[in-house]
């Protein structure tokens, strides 16, 4: 999403994968935000986005989420999908964006 | 006692059932405007349903011109097995996510982490907010927090 970054703001994706993972991904995907590791959920935790024995083998994920945050460290837009196939869009991210100052 | 026909009309409506369901897995769900209501996929499996219906009504009504007693209750079956799987993922088994009524709401603090970041280093959400973007040298006007399943 670099649209995001050009607009300045910072786009960090979380999940429970290990660095490495993560790393492979980017690479894969060209993705230009950052990615951190959960791997013991507690950031997912503290979000309480937590979804008990979702993943392979019955490990503990995330469900998705997506929060903005703004300098002050105040959310100013949450979305809570009820549908894991439902994502946020691109043009959603761009339009919340565009109207933090 | 005549030739009777092949009923095409069987095979054509199940090869569509099943392509209606594949397909999601494999093409459509690439993109929301046919994932998050797959649209798309509706129209074929309707298609296909429709052709069954035809093929058995050939079937059974016109059974002096048509084949299809045997295959077409069989094909029917299986054909609704699909429909029916892609109807339970569609409308139950994705929206399986809990409630996560303590997320943080609009105009509440976000929680602070400190977590590893794809080069092992740590970072929290304080010094996400601080450190300035690549290719700028201020600190960002806000953070997008994207918490996703992951590949486990």
């Amino acid at each position: 999403m670099p649209e995001i970054q050009q607009l300045g703001v910072r786009a960090v994706a979380i999940s429970v994968d290990s660095p490495e993972q993560s790393r492979d991904l980017c690479k894969k995907a060209g993705f230009t935000f950052e990615f951190l590791s959960d791997p013991n959920t507690t950031a997912i935790r503290a979000y309480d986005l937590l979804h008990v024995g979702a993943g392979a083998e019955g490990h503990d994920v995330a469900r998705p989420g997506e929060f903005l945050v703004d300098s002050n460290g105040i959310v100013r837009w949450a979305n809570l999908t009820e549908d894991f196939r439902v994502r946020a869009r691109a043009e959603q991210f761009i339009a919340q964006a565009k109207q933090l100052k | 006692m005549g030739q009777r026909r092949r009923n095409w009309h069987l095979w054509a409506g199940f090869l569509l059932c099943l392509l209606g369901v594949v397909s999601y897995f494999f093409l459509f769900y690439r993109w929301p405007v046919t994932r998050d209501v797959p649209w798309v996929n509706f129209l074929i499996l309707a298609a296909g349903l429709g052709f069954l219906i035809s093929g058995l009504r050939r079937a059974f009504g016109q059974s002096q011109d048509f084949k299809g007693k045997i295959a077409g209750p069989i094909l029917g079956i299986l054909s609704l097995a699909a429909v029916g799987f892609f109807c339970f993922l569609i409308f139950y088994a994705t929206k399986q996510l809990p409630k996560s009524a303590g997320a943080p709401k609009v105009g509440q603090k976000a929680p602070e982490f400190v977590l590893k970041d794809e080069n092992n280093k740590e970072v929290s959400l304080a010094s996400l907010l601080a450190a300035p973007l690549p290719n700028s040298s201020t600190p960002p006007k806000g953070l997008f927090l994207i918490f996703y399943r992951g590949y486990w």
